[in-house]
């Protein structure tokens, strides 16, 4: 793994000038007052709180992948038979858990916010009578739709648990 | 006299990596699904699964009791959910992931890729044999 | 709190003599200001009376030429276009974000040049058509599809915006991107076949994380997310009607 230099010139590090390209025939280097100069990235999210934001979205990916992992655990578990199901259940049970899975609830709540806030932008453009439909109604009704979808999911896994 | 001025990585001058194609659709397409699920009902599986049934509130605390799972997984929907969530999920966040490592100014390149994706694969047949292996 | 007139501000500017400095640094001069007055024309009072050899690049003054793009307290902006009103005491203006510094607040945009020629930005026509057959009709909704995309005025500020042009000095980047996707959505337009390539290359827009600053910092209402993201969409289509034998592949 290696950190990006903005320039691809071996040799130079980010941060500093870097003598480019002299003239082709005479000259050579010293000849050319250009020293075009880059800026490091390095810390860039933290210079506005824009960034800040995309970078806390992006890491709700941490959690997402977490609770994926469990899931999976249990299906392995379920395979393993019941005995082994039952002790992924009582790990459900533990403290630790159940405050773990407040924090995931916390985090997946953040990525469902965040995701449906992009969305006007990463899906074509919807038009409503030749008109593009605003941003904060492609929002709200994707908020909408996943709080429907939340609210039957609940109620089919009530009606199954009977 | 031409000055000549290479200022940065010219894409001409980059030539064949640059211009090769991205494998990313694919990448992105299981991101983007596993976002939208994840969007849509994640909150509510979290709060089902890992809140709700093991405290019995609101849900009874025996609703994921091996009988009740074994049925879920041996229906034909059943399965078919369960694995879209579990393998959507870990390409979600395998992709995420791996773009965050750049963002944090780490070229990961194609090794990364395989570690990234190639566990977000190795979930996929995992979950896929689990469910497999409780029948039908 | 509007300034009223003849209040002065204090103007941090980043200086950057390559025949003398290092590395860029700040350079404070204090300002007479109006209320009607821009960033650039506190530029322009400072190389008119205060210091000849400050370097910035300007022309129209009025937010069509695209030139005069710096970044205002670290936000991307047309200096020609913010006012000094909206800030208070102190201001700091530097050179556009993610692009190399020539001097000053003078960029180096020979990267955005050849990005801007591999997108194709100009009508590639089915046919080649006679003057004689006069000119092409479009309907508003088929002007609708690609017009918000055509008012860019190449003022890089989605640039400075993106930190993934920062990090990957290929990326093709927002404006491009745009302005591809404005072609391939004209109707008037047969080229999408030799611009999707660009789009599905390892420079191109796969490396959008949909951070969405572009969109946000663009002086023209352009949405320069949304057409990235329309051109993955396009390419993920095309990539698997390729795997089926159907899409132009490569």
């Amino acid at each position: 793994m290696k950190t990006i230099d903005p320039l691809h010139k071996p040799g130079h590090a980010a941060g500093s000038p870097v003598y480019l390209a002299g003239r082709s025939g005479q000259g050579g280097e010293a000849a050319n007052p250009r020293r075009p100069y880059v800026r490091p990235m390095a810390g860039w999210w933290r210079r506005n709180p824009f960034f800040v934001r995309y970078m806390a979205r992006e890491g709700s990916a941490l959690f997402v992948g977490a609770y994926a992992l469990i899931l999976l655990v249990g299906l392995i578990r379920l395979a393993q038979g019941e005995a082994a199901f039952n002790g992924w259940l009582a790990a459900l049970q533990s403290p630790l858990s159940i405050a773990f899975h407040g924090l995931l609830l916390a985090v997946f709540a953040f990525h469902s916010w965040t995701w449906f806030e992009i969305m006007p932008k990463t899906m074509p453009p919807v038009r409503v009578g030749g008109r593009r439909l605003p941003e904060a109604a492609i929002t709200g009704g994707a908020l909408a739709a996943a709080a429907a979808a939340s609210l039957v999911l609940f109620v089919i896994v009530r009606e199954l648990a009977r | 006299m031409k000055l000549q001025v290479r200022t940065t990585h010219s894409i001409r001058v980059a030539g064949d990596k640059a211009q090769r194609r991205s494998p990313e659709p694919i990448f992105w397409a299981l991101f983007g699904a596993g976002g939208m699920i994840s969007a849509l009902i994640g909150p509510m599986l979290v709060f089902i699964t890992g809140i709700a049934i093991p405290l019995g509130f609101l849900l009874p605390a025996d609703a994921m009791r091996y009988e009740n799972v074994l049925a879920l997984v041996q229906n034909p929907i059943g399965k078919a959910f369960v694995l879209a969530v579990v393998a959507f999920f870990f390409w979600h966040a395998a992709h995420r992931i791996f773009h965050s490592l750049h963002d944090f100014g780490i070229d990961a390149g194609n090794g990364a890729r395989l570690v990234f994706y190639g566990s977000a694969f190795v979930a996929t047949v995992a979950a896929a044999l689990a469910l497999l292996a409780v029948g039908f | 709190m509007q300034h009223a007139l003849n209040e002065s501000i204090e103007i941090e500017v980043m200086r950057y003599r390559p025949e003398q400095d290092k590395a860029p640094f700040l350079q404070t001069w204090v300002v007479p200001c109006t209320e009607d007055m821009s960033v650039l024309q506190a530029l322009q009072y400072i190389k008119d009376h205060l210091d000849p050899t400050l370097s910035f690049r300007w022309s129209c003054r009025q937010a069509i030429c695209g030139s005069c793009g710096v970044m205002v307290d670290g936000i991307p902006k047309l200096s020609c276009k913010t006012f000094l009103r909206d800030y208070r005491g102190r201001i700091r203006v530097e050179a556009l974000a993610n692009f190399p510094i020539e001097r000053d607040l003078v960029i180096v945009m020979d990267s955005f040049m050849e990005k801007l020629e591999s997108v194709k930005p100009w009508i590639i026509p089915k046919e080649p058509r006679a003057l004689e057959q006069g000119e092409y009709r479009q309907t508003p909704a088929q002007m609708e599809a690609y017009a918000q995309y055509s008012a860019c005025i190449n003022c890089l500020l989605c640039y400075a915006a993106c930190p993934q042009v920062g990090l990957s000095p290929d990326f093709v980047g927002p404006a491009a991107l745009a302005l591809l996707h404005r072609y391939n959505s004209d109707s008037r337009d047969a080229g999408a076949g030799e611009r999707m390539p660009v789009v599905g290359a390892e420079s191109g827009a796969f490396h959008c994380t949909a951070v969405g600053y572009c969109s946000e910092v663009c002086p023209k209402g352009v949405d320069p997310a949304s057409a990235v993201n329309q051109a993955k969409g396009a390419s993920v289509r095309e990539y698997f009607l390729g795997f089926l034998g159907k899409g132009g592949g490569k």
